[in-house]
């Protein structure tokens, strides 16, 4: 603190000087009022006052004298000195500012994404309180259907959980949804929210205007109005004042808008902004095995997690005993009885980003920390090979009776000043940086709303990667070039070998690192690109180029269960359309859809899609025997399955698969029946590209139950010019089925979609990993040159004992070799480590994949004989007598 | 013995004027010490000052300005707390250094 107030004293000398100038002359005011009420004159009281005090420019100079004693002077100096050895070498400095604020700024921009997805809490009042309940160890069998990964309780779960929640003050459920805004024919799809009355109390939202959902809201599925949020009130709605008469038209109906949330509430998925919320509703054929809400709640004060977990696990029982779905096998319903709640905390919200990303953003710190200490190391050798060319200077400043002390903070300051450079310009790159990250992840689908905005967090990072920089850049060096003994360094001056061993040594360990560092990084890169090259290049056995998938609700006003047939033969005989299917699941795309199927006495899960005849011919899948379907494949005909090999191998055994009987299992809406396999296909890929391909079954659609023909229905267009194509679809579909809404993508777009991941993981891990190879680069050739250099009149004195250029060069080289050596085995063996932590983001190759590793080796190995070999052969090229003769 | 006690003593008059007046100007310091000591000792302003900006910059003592009784304007100086500490353990040093003192003149 007083080092503080002294610093910044010293910035206002002025105002000080003038300051002591007015205390002096106060005093000596006060000196003569004395003197005249002792009853001198005012001419004598002044003339005594000024002998007694002396020159009062004389005091103030002993009173800033003081300063000087109390070593501010020096400080001062000291910054002085460092800014006049930047503007002397400007090159220097900004090579160092640069290479720190692009290392701080990429691991700064990595991290902000990460805080942003994984750290940062909801923006609501004490989000530390708030738990989320969810299903113990999840529902692995998964019984029922679940609306998305974070929808974890049934409609009447919630009821039961909503009457019975000691541990928690006050407790909610939301589940997000879409909906068509905008008046007809220019609808777009907003981000709906539903959410229970308690919501936004709970969770201590504000209105900025009007008023938000509350508990007279919830009610039947009649909505009464709903909340926008901020951005979509001021895009949307112009910002205008909200008054019972203000709208909106969603999914065709004027809605009243109740109130606008405050701006900083974006829902509760961290990387998606809701636009509308509405009273959740619970409708009268409710569904009880439809995973339909996600149930948040306040912890009350007093209540930890555990004790709530305990509750909750205690009310289980009665709680599933109370909401078992009906249509469900005695083993099914077994499991479902054995599900336990539990509590867990949801301050940070719910987010796909951070299952998604989690692993990929903590590689890429890692891999961005790696690069940073590369540099830093490139930084250091520079530090030193500086360092020693002030030896003499540090020699003789020392010899003359500087502390060393006094010298490192010198040097200290100097890179310190540097680092903090480097840090703040760091921090601000990053966040241009994070955001083209973060929008890199965009997809055709969607736009990932991701607050990036710098916290404390954030700032305390990058001031951290500052600090720890400026520890290995600098301090090291510092501290070896100030512990040397002056004598020896002014013995030895420039003249003969240079003898300090152990400076070198330091160095070389050094470089060893960086290679075995670049070793670690060129693995992750090539690992990367080659994974998401097997990704691209993977054939999933179904054709992917020109189909466009025409998405829409079935059944849909003029489009039903007996014209759907029609509908599709009306597509394919559009000129320019090749072939046409429907079907009820986009493969590719993350969809699953599984019923359990007994074949003989072997039972299991299998893959079910309902498609129309013509989705194997479309989809390019050829029949490996057997017939396709027909047309004649309708409801009241014997039921029919076409399945995969994978199918075959599992559950049929020794006999051929054709005939075979398969009974499904019944679910609620999916009565059981027996169906005959008439033909098998290959296997193609199913949810991803990366599973293996799993049983699948597929039956004509004309055969979906009659009590499940409620679908998401999807019209596969193959066509040699899919723009054409899907304006001519469109223009058919206006006149033909007026009302039927088809939204429109490309399949391969969806499926480079679900890759995006893959790419950002393939092009940043080859970003750095050709940085990290040129790094290394710039540090060898400068560490090797600057050692020659060094060791001139050394070279020129065995050149004249007769060593030959080729000598000079091999020991040069072989000396790089064996670095190189203990750097590959030591990066070898830390890429190995380092590979377990990929493994799971790695497709169509293991982390220690040999072909990778002998490919980064190699090409290290090549790095480094190309940085060896020309400042090698610049120093044999001496001539002896010229270096020599220039001692 | 302790390092600079000459100028010790000076900072210890000034410290402990401080602790009985409260908070004075460097005026009102010199005249205390004056009264006070019949005289005998005569702070110079010379020295006074310096150690006054000493102190500050120490952060042994705070300075603010106000209007003195007869209406001239003074830095007015308190003691802070690490001041305080500062007179408690200069004032027990100076006990040891008198007792020293005492001891070589008394010898016989």
């Amino acid at each position: 603190m007083a080092l503080f107030r002294r610093i910044l004293s010293l910035s206002r000398r002025a105002s000080m000087e003038r300051e002591i100038d007015a205390e002096l002359r106060e005093h000596m005011a006060m000196c003569i009022d004395d003197n005249m009420a002792r009853g001198m004159s005012r001419e004598e009281a002044e003339r005594d006052a000024r002998r007694r005090f002396g020159s009062p420019a004389a005091i103030r100079e002993r009173v800033t004298a003081e300063d000087a004693a109390l070593g501010l002077e020096s400080l001062l100096n000291d910054v002085r000195g460092a800014l006049r050895v930047f503007l002397r070498s400007p090159g220097f400095s900004l090579a160092v500012v640069g290479t720190l604020a692009l290392g701080i700024g990429a691991n700064t921009a990595i991290f902000e994404i990460l805080n942003a997805v994984r750290l940062r809490t909801l923006p609501i009042t004490k989000p530390g309180e708030l738990v989320e309940l969810r299903i113990a160890d999840g529902n692995p069998t998964g019984i029922g259907v679940k609306n998305s990964v974070f929808t974890d309780f049934t409609m009447p779960m919630w009821q039961e959980v909503r009457e019975h929640h000691d541990p928690l003050s006050g407790i909610f459920a939301w589940a997000t949804g879409a909906a068509n805004v905008g008046p007809p024919g220019q609808t777009r799809v907003a981000n709906g929210l539903a959410v229970t009355g308690e919501f936004f109390n709970v969770l201590g939202v504000t209105p900025v205007q009007g008023r938000l959902i509350e508990p007279q809201d919830e009610g039947g599925c009649q909505v009464p109005g709903v909340v926008v949020s901020y951005p979509f009130w001021k895009s949307q709605m112009g910002g205008e004042p909200i008054t019972p008469g203000s709208t909106i038209i969603a999914n065709g109906q004027p809605l009243r808008v109740l109130g606008v949330t405050s701006p900083s509430f974006f829902g509760m998925v961290v990387g998606d902004r809701f636009d509308v919320a509405y009273p959740a509703c619970t409708p009268p054929n409710v569904q009880a095995d439809e995973f339909v809400v996600t149930v948040m709640g306040r912890l009350k004060p007093g209540w930890t997690l555990k004790q709530a977990t305990e509750y909750f696990d205690a009310l289980s029982p009665g709680l599933f005993q109370k909401t078992e779905p009906m249509g469900y096998s005695a083993e099914a319903l077994k499991t479902w009885k054995a599900f336990r709640l539990a509590a867990y905390p949801a301050g940070a919200g719910v987010s796909y980003l951070r299952d998604q990303y989690n692993s990929s953003l903590e590689i890429l710190l890692a891999i961005t920390g790696l690069v940073l200490l590369i540099a830093c190391a490139n930084l250091a050798n520079l530090m030193l090979a500086r360092a020693s060319g002030k030896r003499r200077e540090l020699a003789v400043r020392i010899a003359l009776g500087a502390s060393r002390g006094r010298l490192l903070r010198q040097i200290l300051l100097e890179s310190a000043l540097l680092a903090a450079c480097g840090a703040m310009l760091g921090a601000a790159l990053a966040q241009p940086l994070s955001r083209d990250l973060v929008n890199s992840l965009n997809t055709s689908q969607n736009t990932i709303q991701l607050m990036i905005a710098p916290d404390w967090r954030v700032l305390l990072f990058a001031a951290a990667a500052g600090i720890a920089t400026c520890v290995i850049f600098a301090a090291l060096p510092a501290l070896r070039s100030t512990g040397e003994d002056p004598l020896t360094s002014l013995k030895s001056g420039e003249r003969g070998v240079v003898g300090n061993r152990e400076q070198f040594s330091l160095q070389r360990a050094m470089l060893i690192t960086q290679i075995a560092v670049s070793m670690v990084l060129l693995v992750g890169a090539l690992l990367f690109v080659r994974s998401y090259r097997n990704l691209l290049t993977v054939n999933p056995g179904i054709r992917e180029n020109n189909i466009t998938i025409g998405n829409f609700v079935f059944p849909s006003g003029n489009v039903k269960m007996d014209n759907l047939a029609q509908l599709v033969d009306s597509v394919r005989a559009i000129p320019g359309v090749e072939n046409a299917a429907a079907t009820t699941r986009i493969p590719l795309s993350g969809q699953d859809w599984s019923h359990v199927v007994e074949v003989g006495s072997v039972d299991g899960s299998s893959k079910f899609t309902y498609v129309s005849p013509t989705f194997f011919a479309t989809m390019g899948i050829p029949l490996l025997g057997g017939r396709n379907f027909t047309e004649y494949d309708t409801d009241g005909k014997p039921l029919v399955l076409i399945v995969n090999q994978a199918f075959v191998r599992k559950y049929v055994h020794g006999s051929s698969p054709l005939g075979v009987q398969v009974r499904v299992r019944p679910e609620p809406m999916y009565p059981a029946r027996t169906c005959q396999i008439v033909a098998v296909i290959p296997d193609t890929k199913y949810a991803d590209l990366r599973a293996d391909p799993p049983p699948q079954a597929f039956v004509p659609v004309a055969q979906l139950p009659v009590t499940a023909q409620n679908q998401g229905m999807a019209i596969f267009i193959a066509s040699r010019d899919p723009i054409a194509a899907q304006s001519a679809v469109r223009r058919m579909l206006e006149a033909n089925y007026p009302g039927l809404d088809m939204q429109f993508s490309d399949f391969q777009q969806g499926i480079l979609d679900h890759l995006v991941g893959d790419r950002m993981m393939a092009r940043l891990a080859g970003f750095f990993g050709v940085l990290a190879a040129l790094l290394v680069i710039v540090g060898l050739h400068g560490v090797l040159s600057y050692f020659l250099a060094q060791r001139r009149g050394e070279i020129g004195i065995r050149m004249a004992l007769g060593a030959t250029r080729g000598r000079i060069v091999a020991a040069t080289l072989g000396n790089s070799c064996l670095m190189l050596g203990i750097g590959l085995v030591a990066g070898t063996a830390l890429a190995l480590l380092a590979g377990r932590g990929a493994s799971t983001l790695l497709f169509g190759l293991k982390p220690w994949d040999p072909l990778t590793l002998v490919g980064a080796a190699a090409l290290l190995a090549l790095v480094t004989v190309v940085a060896s070999v020309v400042p090698s052969l610049r120093a044999a090229n001496v001539n002896p007598i010229d270096s020599l003769r220039a001692e | 013995m302790a390092k600079n006690d000459l100028q010790g003593a000076l900072d210890l008059l000034i410290l402990k004027t401080l602790s009985q007046l409260g908070s004075m100007h460097g005026y009102g310091i010199v005249m205390h010490i004056r009264r006070v000591t019949d005289e005998v000792l005569i702070v110079e302003e010379g020295s006074l000052y310096p150690a006054l900006h000493r102190m500050e910059q120490s952060g042994w003592v705070r300075a603010s300005w106000a209007v003195t009784e007869y209406g001239r304007k003074a830095k007015w100086y308190a003691l802070t707390r690490a001041g305080r500490d500062q007179l408690a353990s200069r004032e027990k040093n100076w006990a040891q250094v008198v007792k020293g003192v005492d001891a070589v003149l008394r010898f016989a």
